[in-house]
């Protein structure tokens, strides 16, 4: 799960990593009380899940009154890259020293939390990671004991020469990591991390990514979650416990495992078809849990053919296929719907749709095959 | 001869009282398992299945000898189950359990280090040696006892390539689900360790994601050290890019982690890798015919 930066931000302050003066606006109003408060120049950045604001004109420095009121008028009318702009952060502007990189992980590979660190701040890490993997120190907490204070030493003193600033950043790096474990987060980056020119140390801006599985311990976090910015029909799947992304074709997918669900996709696109999106409806799957899947499947408008594939495990084919029979008569499916059961009680599910003017196929080939034909 | 599991694994399993614990229990001995315990706190004295339920891990052991465990209970419990299984001295902790936050997988992983116990998950289907013994949710019906390796980070998909494998008349030797998750207890080159000193295995599929560099690396070692055939399929090439697709390990963060990246890289190293799940076994099926 994503939070915007003003709420990355609170959580840094808790912890207490310095963060500029700064507040959260929804209104061009707001904006102008707040930049009164903190003095201009001020900064108003638009508080949005997706990379390169700034590029995209959300992020802007105003210097008088007049470009207050005109840069929140605009940030707060925009869209970047689909979303709407809706929060605004307004800032003090800082004047900066010098800009560094500050983020943890846990790394996949070495089964570790790592820090990383890097001189150059403002940057794409994954970018620096291809092109110049020696400009960043990656240092590893140990696993039981955490994140020993000579480790955050060592990232201080590789970012500053100077020992002082060294030495709050060292501290500023084990808050960082004690903010990572104590909330299972799954990223969190200071990005820029600035010497102001008074030489204090400030994390400009906040990212901070939870781990989805850790969340039942963190009511609070979920609690930060923005349903305003997500999309309606994934926010539906995830509070009946699917998996759900939407994507641009026409062939609606109902699958059961992640892995097969991607499978799918791939499958009808291979064939020359577009996949609607990515459907996952889970291990023991009830009819009540496919009668919501297709709910959220026909949302989307783009969807004229409907394809199951279910290989029976765990999940019974007869609580599908009734599943199936319970949502066309509720919602009345006007699509037609290819069916591919196999496995756990398919005789049955087979019995109780063969009435029910389904196309059945007798492989994940041929299902995809037949729900393209469809559409010719 | 087969990896990690067969006949004579002694298995106990953990939440057998459970739904699907007590569900999969049946199945497993079924299949041929010999599972001689179950543990749930609170339920010892009960039986499930013929199966002597015990009140902990430790004892369960104690009493039947048992050294592999498998983990059927929710997943707030799961992470305590897992350490209760690796104190309790078994070899082998096959976790069903899904949702385990990451952290957790860290700090179990070094809680193992120099343990000789393996864990296999956690979000495993499970492990099948054909024909000797299956641990999990795998559905036994599939498989047929052969020469193919089979490694997965998915479940159902597992059974598609499976089923096909063994609709080209082949059959497998052991096929496991190593679980969707970031952080897992066994992953691919590990399992390809226990393949190359397994006689019975002459070629191994591998079936990956989007998400993380697990197949490149294991891409890199097969070309290094692995001299049996490997044949391939990767999952998720009309993935979007930032989105998790199911698995929580399932997501492409900006531009690594893609299909296409892995697929180069494999077929780099000498790995041929299937367009499609049918595609793969016809690919096992000729080299191996």
């Amino acid at each position: 799960m994503k939070v915007h930066e003003y709420q990355a931000k609170n959580i840094f302050n808790k912890y207490g990593i310095p963060i500029p003066e700064e507040k959260m606006c929804v209104s061009v109003d707001e904006v102008i009380a707040v930049s009164g408060e903190l003095g201009l120049p001020c900064v108003i950045k638009a508080q949005v899940h997706v990379g390169g604001r700034g590029k995209a004109g959300g992020i802007k420095v105003a210097k008088t009154e007049q470009e207050v009121k005109e840069y929140a008028k605009q940030i707060l009318s925009m869209e970047i890259k689909g979303l709407p702009v809706r929060k605004v952060l307004v800032s003090e502007a800082v004047s900066i020293a010098s800009e560094a990189y500050l983020g943890i992980i846990n790394d996949r590979t070495a089964k570790k939390t790592v820090m990383m660190a890097c001189k150059e701040g403002g940057v794409e890490i994954e970018e620096v990671a291809r092109k110049k993997p020696e400009a960043i120190l990656k240092v590893y907490a140990d696993s039981l004991i955490g994140f020993l204070p000579h480790k955050a030493r060592q990232i201080g003193l590789f970012l500053y020469d100077d020992s002082k600033t060294a030495f709050v950043c060292a501290k500023i790096a084990e808050k960082l990591y004690k903010m990572f474990i104590e909330l299972d987060s799954s990223l969190a980056e200071i990005n820029p991390l600035v010497v102001t020119d008074s030489g204090e140390l400030i994390a400009l801006d906040a990212k901070i990514n939870f781990d989805d599985n850790g969340l039942y311990r963190h009511p609070d976090i979920e609690a930060m979650r923005d349903r305003e910015s997500e999309d309606e029909s994934e926010q539906m799947a995830r509070e009946s416990d699917l998996s759900y992304v939407k994507l641009t074709g026409n062939i609606g997918c109902v699958v059961n495992g992640a892995g097969l669900a991607m499978a799918t996709m791939d499958l009808v696109k291979h064939f020359g078809g577009e996949p609607a999106n990515f459907l996952d409806i889970g291990g023991s799957s009830s009819p009540q849990k496919v009668k919501n899947a297709l709910d959220i499947l026909l949302r989307d408008k783009n969807v004229k053919v409907i394809f199951f594939n279910i290989f029976g495990g765990i999940t019974r084919c007869d609580d599908v296929a009734n599943g199936i029979l319970e949502a066309k008569k509720e919602l009345k499916i006007k699509q037609p719907i290819v069916a591919r059961l196999t496995g756990t009680n398919q005789e049955k599910a087979m019995e109780i749709l063969k009435e029910a003017g389904l196309i059945f196929a007798q492989s994940m080939d041929d299902g995809a095959k037949k729900a393209i034909q469809l559409l010719k | 001869m087969s990896i990690l599991i067969n006949k004579d694994t002694r298995l106990v399993v953990q939440g057998i009282t459970g739904r699907d614990g007590s569900f999969h229990t049946r199945q497993m001995i079924k299949y041929g398992t010999r599972v001689v315990a179950g543990v749930t706190p609170g339920k010892g004295g009960m039986e499930v299945e013929s199966v002597p339920v015990f009140n902990s891990v430790n004892e369960a052991v104690k009493k039947t000898e048992a050294n592999a465990a498998v983990i059927f209970v929710p997943a707030k419990f799961a992470t305590s189950a897992i350490y209760e299984a690796i104190d309790a001295g078994v070899k082998l902790v096959v976790c069903i359990a899904e949702g385990l936050p990451t952290i957790e997988l860290v700090k179990i992983t070094a809680y193992l280090n120099g343990k000789d116990c393996r864990l296999v998950g956690p979000n495993s289907p499970g492990i099948v040696s054909a024909g000797e013994a299956k641990i999990g949710i795998l559905p036994g019906h599939i498989f047929k006892k052969g020469k193919v390796g089979v490694i997965s980070r998915s479940g159902t998909l597992t059974y598609e390539i499976v089923d096909h494998i063994t609709k080209t008349g082949l059959g497998q030797s052991t096929c496991l689900g190593i679980g969707g998750d970031p952080i897992i207890g066994t992953k691919f080159i590990d399992c390809l360790e226990l393949f190359a000193k397994d006689d019975d295995t002459e070629a191994v599929v591998i079936v990956g994601e989007i998400g993380g560099r697990d197949e490149q690396d294991t891409a890199e070692y097969v070309k290094k050290y692995f001299k049996k055939p490997v044949f391939g399929f990767i999952a998720g090439k009309t993935a979007p890019a930032d989105k998790r697709m199911g698995h929580a390990g399932a997501i492409i963060s900006g531009t690594s982690g893609t299909a296409a990246e892995k697929v180069k890289v494999l077929e780099a190293c000498g790995i041929k890798v299937g367009e499609t799940p049918a595609e793969v076994a016809q690919l096992v099926k000729n080299r191996l015919a």
